[in-house]
């Protein structure tokens, strides 16, 4: 910034200064482009291209393999809009993101609670329900499909124990979701405890001294301290909760294949199918470009609030 | 405000020492019993897994299970490993895994070191172009980056499955951050004594940015480890599969009736990126925190 010369009236750079500035820094300017243009050109073609790229598609119908790509306008939108399956799926991603970010916000706020007390053993506890987060993906589904088992599962050992009779979670589309729902949880709320706990970390000492001293309960100071003090967390882990359940796709894609009855389709998992199953390029592109606007919507809030809360609160 | 005054007003009874004791236990021991629930609750589903790979196949399908195997056998580690090329995948893993951090590091590095310490025209611009690809998913680009690969003929190849994610926004928004609280009068200091930027970079940034390139250069081995999409689609046959599509095949095949030997295969997947968490948990967990409280 230092280095910027002085600007001419219309707010450009003066040829001549330009000048004079690229024979004195052109070696610099040089080293620049080699350090991040190849970052910057990978981008552009693997990130920014396909944005432009699922747009052109969702309007025309090909197949991948085809010589000729047919354009056909708003066909491809029609289609897609018309169809119940895609609001059943809109649907279910909606009762997915939902319920994920609800149940990861709620247990990892009571986790990081709870391991915020000064107790013996709370790093490990910490690691361990951090570990999930870590591991594949796949690995874990396979996991929970043995612990899902009607039969041999672990859990209807547990609700066996219970006297409750074990549900065939994943062939039922009912109790499909919320098995996907539990795993997906269970797999990510560690995420949210670290989060939790770095705000806590954040709120002043002295802010709970002096409710103790007003004779604020644990309650009280919960409500009129905790909470307010972990409001820009909040915000921030819904946004990063919610966007992150929109990308879940290995849970689905081994637990369940979107399966049964399309009772765990989502939007990225249909978006898969669409390109990969039905090799329907056109109609993935629609669903590209659906789940962009969703997603883009979001970041865009979050960046909204953030820059307000740091401008608010300084 | 009557109930603040009767608090107030029991404030030196706190101070008995029975009494105390007596008030602060019982919350302490609820907060080890749900310390304790919370071990079990992620504790039982690993440990579950772990059991099922050392019991014998008569053992699984028996009601109640066991939950200490009866006669434990390390049988199904080399069944899984004939049950699918378990060999191969750890190879294909192991590689993408490093080239792919390798250059990830290397990139992230470099476009940090210039958006910090170089001069370029308009260089605020082209950061914010980095950065603005952390808002583009990868898996809405899916359909158009395996339309590219495939007119680039790399389909089913090592490149296919580690280019389309090489490049890195995050790493260097990580490390432009780290970069930037550096001290400018040591970097002043050695360009006065000649140091090229090189130099500068490698003898002294590199190794003040320790702890920030070993944080990110460890998640982004468990992020591309564990990455289940693309190389799902962009590869079609088992010798370019990575373990994560591994195991998904190998539960296709085997699961429901062979769960010893997949609970093994899962062991193979996993086991690493334990070892991995279990030596380097603290740079992990405090690199994630220290990302998301700074904003």
């Amino acid at each position: 910034m230092a280095a910027v010369p002085t600007p001419n009236p219309n707010g450009l750079p003066q040829p001549a200064a330009w000048r004079t500035r690229f024979r004195r820094e052109w070696r610099e300017w040089l080293l620049f482009a080699l350090f991040v243009f190849p970052n910057l050109f990978l981008f552009g073609v693997f990130n920014y291209w396909p944005l432009l790229y699922n747009f052109y598609l969702s309007f025309v119908d090909w197949n991948f393999i085809r010589a000729d790509i047919l354009w056909v306008g708003f066909r491809n939108y029609q289609r897609v809009f018309s169809s119940t399956k895609f609001y059943e799926i809109l649907w279910n991603t909606l009762v997915f993101s939902v319920s994920s970010f609800i149940f990861t916000l709620i247990l990892g706020l009571a986790i990081a609670l709870l391991l915020n007390q000064r107790l013996q053993g709370r790093n490990l506890v910490r690691a361990v329900v951090f570990s999930p987060t870590m591991l594949s993906g796949a690995a874990i589904a396979v996991i929970w499909t043995y612990i899902f088992d009607p039969r041999y599962g672990l859990l209807s050992e547990i609700l066996g124990f219970v006297g409750l009779p074990s549900p065939n979670w994943l062939t039922s589309t009912f109790w499909a979701m919320p098995a996907l729902i539990i795993v997906y949880v269970w797999k990510n709320m560690g995420y949210s405890v670290i989060i939790f706990l770095a705000g806590l970390q954040t709120i002043s000492k002295d802010l709970y001294d002096a409710a103790r001293v007003d004779g604020a309960n644990a309650w009280d100071r919960f409500v009129h301290v905790t909470l307010p003090g972990l409001r820009p967390i909040v915000f921030f882990l819904s946004v990063t909760t919610i966007l992150q359940s929109f990308q879940a796709f290995d849970i689905i894609r081994v637990m369940t294949g979107g399966g049964p009855a399309n009772a765990t389709n989502t939007l990225i998992y249909h978006l898969y199918e669409l390109g990969f199953v039905s090799f329907n390029a056109g109609q993935a592109g629609v669903v590209a470009v659906v789940l962009f606007i969703i997603m883009f919507t979001l970041t865009v809030i979050q960046f909204r609030f953030m820059d307000q809360s740091e401008h608010g609160e300084r | 405000m009557t109930q603040k005054d009767t608090s107030v007003a029991t404030y030196p009874a706190r101070t008995a020492p029975q009494e105390r004791a007596k008030r602060n236990n019982l919350p302490r021991y609820l907060s080890y019993a749900g310390m304790l629930a919370v071990m079990l609750v992620i504790g039982i589903p690993l440990y579950w897994m772990v059991i099922a790979s050392l019991k014998t196949n008569a053992e699984i399908y028996t009601i109640p299970p066991s939950w200490i195997p009866l006669e434990p056998t390390l049988a199904n580690y080399p069944a899984a490993w004939q049950a699918a090329p378990f060999g191969q995948y750890y190879l294909n893993s192991i590689f993408i895994t490093v080239v792919g951090t390798a250059i990830k590091v290397f990139f992230a590095v470099t476009s940090a070191y210039a958006l910090v310490f170089l001069r370029f025209p308009g260089k605020q611009y082209i950061f914010l172009i980095l950065l603005a690809a952390l808002m583009i998913p990868p898996e809405i680009t899916i359909v158009p980056n395996y339309i590219t690969i495939a007119r680039i003929g790399w389909v089913n190849t090592y490149q296919g499955i580690l280019v389309a994610g090489i490049a890195t926004a995050y790493g260097t928004f990580l490390l432009r951050q780290y970069f930037s609280t550096m001290p400018r009068e040591i970097i002043e200091a050695a360009k006065v004594d000649g140091a090229n930027h090189l130099q500068i970079l490698v003898l002294i940034v590199l190794p003040i940015a320790q702890p920030a390139l070993v944080t990110m250069a460890l998640i982004t081995v468990v992020y591309i480890w564990n990455d289940f999409l693309w190389p799902l689609i962009v590869t079609n046959s088992a010798a370019m599969r990575t373990l994560p599509i591994g195991i998904f095949w190998l539960l296709d095949q085997e699961g429901v009736t062979n769960w010893g030997v997949v609970m093994a295969g899962t062991v193979f997947v996993i086991a690493p990126i334990v070892l991995i968490f279990i030596w380097a948990q603290k740079y992990i967990v405090e690199g994630i925190a220290a990302g998301a409280v700074k904003e």
